[in-house]
């Protein structure tokens, strides 16, 4: 093997180190210089059939097609289950068939749909599919076959999931966090069948997703173009490559949990199950812990978290700056705390447990790691507001969906700061200040973001422009909807409502609640229908929308530069693009247009003050 | 700890506010104009020193309070009653120590009909024992409870809202966490920790009494040795009367 190595390697070798001494010899005479490729390009493989080309694809951006249109399919089906969950909440008995047990079934399928199924693979699988290729200026994933394995796990792994509202005893309801002993143990609906098909399922998931997240790893790390430097690429590059280093490391733990436990489940080892008392009975179980599953769980569930939020943070960088007309404030600073929270997500796990029964001397640890996450956070929420400053902002429906992440976002992580804080969490934790908190934060912003990138890359995908005036009602609706939604959940946490209750009854303390639950209910429910615009437009705008044309939004990064609009297989045509500069040269001094595009060599904007990052 | 709450309430009130007010600022002072003369400043290194020092700063604020009261809810005081709470899908019984202050050993593979505590017949500080096989617990006023759960199936959680305090109640492991009730009154105790199908029934009650009030309580309570004494009882008159039937 070591020869032939050597034999290929040798010229390219040659070629590198001629250009090495070249630029370093003359580097000031051609300002147009741009490295020469090390690696001569690959041919891809071509679809001819319609099941290649359209079913078993190999092309990024069809996967990523897959991957969106099965992940909000998987959303739909969350956010019916949670219209349920209100109903309930709101007119307790109003619809007869939610029982107690289906109450719990649905909050467990909403809670691990609405996280992992939805939210992880849109981000991940739909915008990481489609967008890295393009914006790192690769003609595809590095491993497409790899990649088209991937989407079809995914695929089983869902349609498992969903099966498991078909098979007998229904769904698991252990709550999205499956602890055990509960989980597993007839007490919670679905322990038998419903538990098996959910681990089953989020094994596959990992399995399929570690397929995906090492394309996007190895085609960031490796396939990016000439000229594509690290700190030149689009930091919605930066949040999907961090978020899916995360992952890596995430997942596998939630993989060993959900095989210890399928084992507890089938051959009654005790990973995680002590001895237990059932029915007078004591049970074959001895010794496990289940403590030790919830550290495995929020060692994956913590880092998940950000898996879906680092994606978010990244492209709603890119929109604001593109929709402000101006460069985002302090790239460098982005990317860092990018890393920087990624890293620290490993270390944060346990302020899901504050109460959980573990050492309480692990509050003051946790407590510190997770207010420290704060500060780099804090700094990337000035450096959005900071691009706004003295920018040319266009009112349009991406940048209102931005603007709408903002606001949900600082007003999550500051709950987040309450319940970070070990000493405020205890009141508050398994009440629905938590639920308020994790909707904001975790599942509003996303969506904002998700749905302004949609506004945003709709026309690149289809090549027309979506209605803004329909944009803009969907917008209002959805914003001012979810905050009646979950703005009075604060309170309700306040006043100790716990969560996860089927029912209040009459307690004492909650009649106040009563009318707030009516109201969220309705908040809920219109909320939900007024998505039916979103896909009202979508759906005209395919057949009649504006046509886009190129670069309709007169942006920088190399997505919107491909030759043929929608881009078609291969990307780039004949010849891959040469990059010049960071996607954020917008009203540069001294240059004609309000923007330069990557792609522009300095010799054609030779008056511009670009100021070298 | 209500104080932290305020505190952080205030202060991340105010972060929220000024972030939305700065926003809607830019939103009327910049929406865009052709040809509007836009800063071109990628980077200000000042500017954002300022902010990661006073971010700094802010979160130390707000966490160095929270730690302190962390602090103190964790050391339980010496002069603390002990409760021993047991938890099952899906209800609660409670374990006092009795005269001698001490909770005998007791654990979930001992239980029978008989022994509804899994006590340890062996152990000599359980025999004074207090057991309260009811959801309803009595508890002085301005006297610090520590408060120690065990669960016998799932993981449940001994809360009180008014309280503020609470904790998971697992089973294999005793976790605790401490509380001074200081109103009297009656208060509603929820499972706050999602334990199957009855977990959102799953409630109890918390009776906070003066001192007279609770001495009478405890005394009509049966400790364990009057609960095996009648157990023996029991199954004595149970083989009188078979013999009698003989
Ligand atoms: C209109 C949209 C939504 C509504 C009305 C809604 C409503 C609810 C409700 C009522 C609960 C159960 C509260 C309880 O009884 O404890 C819940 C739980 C949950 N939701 Fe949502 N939700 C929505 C969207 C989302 C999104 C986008 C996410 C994504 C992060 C999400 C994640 C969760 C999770 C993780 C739980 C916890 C499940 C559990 O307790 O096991 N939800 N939601
Ligand atoms: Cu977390
Ligand atoms: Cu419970």
């Amino acid at each position: 093997m070591s020869d032939e190595y050597n034999q290929q390697n040798t010229p390219l070798e040659a070629q590198s180190s001629e250009t090495m001494s070249g630029s370093s010899g003359t580097p000031s005479k051609d300002i147009d210089y741009v490295r020469p490729a090390e690696i001569p390009e690959q041919d891809l493989y071509h679809g001819h059939s319609f099941i290649t080309k359209w079913v078993f694809c190999q092309d990024a951006k069809i996967i990523g097609v897959q991957y969106f249109l099965t992940a909000v399919f998987t959303g739909v089906v969350g956010l019916i289950l949670s219209w349920l969950m209100r109903l309930q909440l709101g007119y307790p008995e109003l619809v007869p068939f939610i029982t107690a047990e289906h109450y719990y079934q649905f909050v467990t399928m909403h809670g691990m749909i609405m996280v992992v199924y939805f939210l992880t693979a849109l981000f991940l699988g739909g915008f990481g599919n489609y967008l890295i290729p393009l914006m790192v200026g690769a003609r595809d994933m590095v491993f497409p076959y790899v990649n088209m394995i991937s989407f079809w796990m995914f695929f089983i792994a869902v349609c498992v999931l969903m099966a498991s509202f078909f098979v007998p005893g229904g769904p698991t309801g252990a709550g999205w966090t499956l602890y055990p002993p509960q989980a597993i143990l007839p007490g919670t609906p679905g322990a038998n069948m419903g538990i098996i098909l959910m681990l089953i399922s989020l094994s596959l998931f990992v399995i399929g997703f570690t397929m995906g997240g090492l394309n996007y790893i190895i085609t960031i790390l490796q396939a990016r173009t000439r000229g594509m430097t690290l700190m030149r690429m689009p930091l919605t590059i930066w949040g999907i490559f961090t978020a899916t280093a995360l992952a890596m490391l995430a997942f596998p733990a939630l993989l060993v949990s959900c095989i210890m436990m399928t084992l507890d489940k089938l051959l009654e080892t005790s990973f995680f199950m002590p001895s237990i008392l059932q029915a007078g009975e004591v049970l074959s179980y001895e010794g496990g812990s289940p403590v030790l599953f919830q550290h495995l769980f929020w060692f994956f569930g913590h880092p998940e978290v950000y898996i879906v939020a680092l994606p978010a943070f990244g492209i709603v960088s890119d929109l604001i700056s593109v929709h402000a007309r101006k460069n985002i404030f302090g790239y460098r600073m982005m990317v860092w705390a990018i890393v920087g929270i990624g890293g620290l997500s490993f270390f944060v796990w346990a302020h899901h447990m504050y109460v959980s029964g573990m050492n309480p001397w692990f509050g003051f640890f946790f407590a510190t790691t997770t207010l420290i996450i704060a500060v780099p956070t804090a700094l990337k929420v000035y450096n959005w507001i900071i691009t706004l400053f003295k920018a040319n902002i266009r009112m349009n429906t991406v940048m209102l969906f931005c603007l709408g992440f903002i606001v949900t976002f600082v007003n999550g992580g500051i709950t987040g700061i309450f319940l970070g804080n070990v000493a405020v969490d205890i009141p508050l934790s398994d009440t629905y200040f938590v639920i308020a908190h994790f909707h904001m934060v975790m599942g509003i912003a996303p969506l904002m973001v998700i749905m302004g990138a949609v506004y945003h890359w709709f026309p690149l995908v289809t090549g027309r422009m979506l209605s803004e005036k329909l944009g803009k009602w969907h917008f209002w609706f959805t914003f001012l909807g979810a905050y009646s939604i979950y703005f009075p959940m604060h309170y309700l946490g306040f006043i100790g409502v716990p969560r996860r209750y089927f029912e209040m009854y009459d307690s004492p303390y909650v009649t106040s609640a009563v009318g707030m639950n009516e109201f969220i209910t309705l908040a809920a429910l219109i909320v939900g229908f007024s998505q039916l615009i979103f896909i009202y437009n979508i759906v005209t705008s395919l057949k009649i929308g504006k046509p886009a044309g190129k670069n309709p939004w007169k942006a920088n990064s190399l997505e919107w530069l491909t030759p043929d609009v929608p881009p078609t297989h291969g990307n780039w045509g004949e010849k891959l693009p040469v990059i010049y500069r960071w996607p954020y040269d917008f009203n540069v001094p001294g240059a004609k247009e309000d923007y330069i595009t990557q792609t522009t060599p300095p010799s054609e904007v030779i008056n511009a003050e670009v100021e070298k990052t | 700890m209500d104080d932290t709450i305020n505190l952080t309430f205030w202060i991340g009130g105010g972060v929220f506010i000024l972030v939305c007010l700065f926003m809607v600022y830019c939103i009327l002072k910049f929406s865009y104009k052709e040809g509007r003369k836009v800063e071109y400043k990628p980077e200000d290194h000042k500017l954002e020193k300022i902010l990661t020092i006073a971010t700094t700063v802010g979160v130390i604020a707000l966490l160095a309070p929270g730690l302190i009261v962390y602090n103190n809810y964790i050391n339980t005081p010496k002069n603390a009653l002990q409760v021993e709470v047991n938890a099952w899908q899906w209800g609660w019984q409670y374990r006092l120590p009795g005269e001698d202050g001490i909770l005998g050993t007791a654990q979930v593979a001992k239980i029978t009909d008989d022994n509804p505590f899994g006590m340890n017949l062996d152990d000599p500080n359980g025999k004074d024992d207090i057991l309260i096989q009811d959801d309803v617990l009595h508890l002085k006023t301005d006297r610090p409870v520590k408060i120690l759960l065990r669960s016998l199936d799932v993981l449940h959680n001994y809360y009180v809202p008014q309280f503020r305090a609470k904790m998971d109640a697992i089973p294999g492991i005793i976790s605790y966490y401490w509380f001074e009730p200081n109103k009297i009154g009656e208060y509603e105790v929820l499972c706050a920790e999602y334990c199957g199908v009855g977990h959102y029934a799953m409630r109890a009650k918390v009776i906070v009494e003066n001192e007279d009030n609770y001495e009478n309580w405890i005394k009509e309570q049966e400790t364990f040795s009057d609960l095996i004494a009648k157990q023996e009882n029991n199954k004595l008159k149970t083989t009188l009367v078979a013999q009698n039937n003989d």
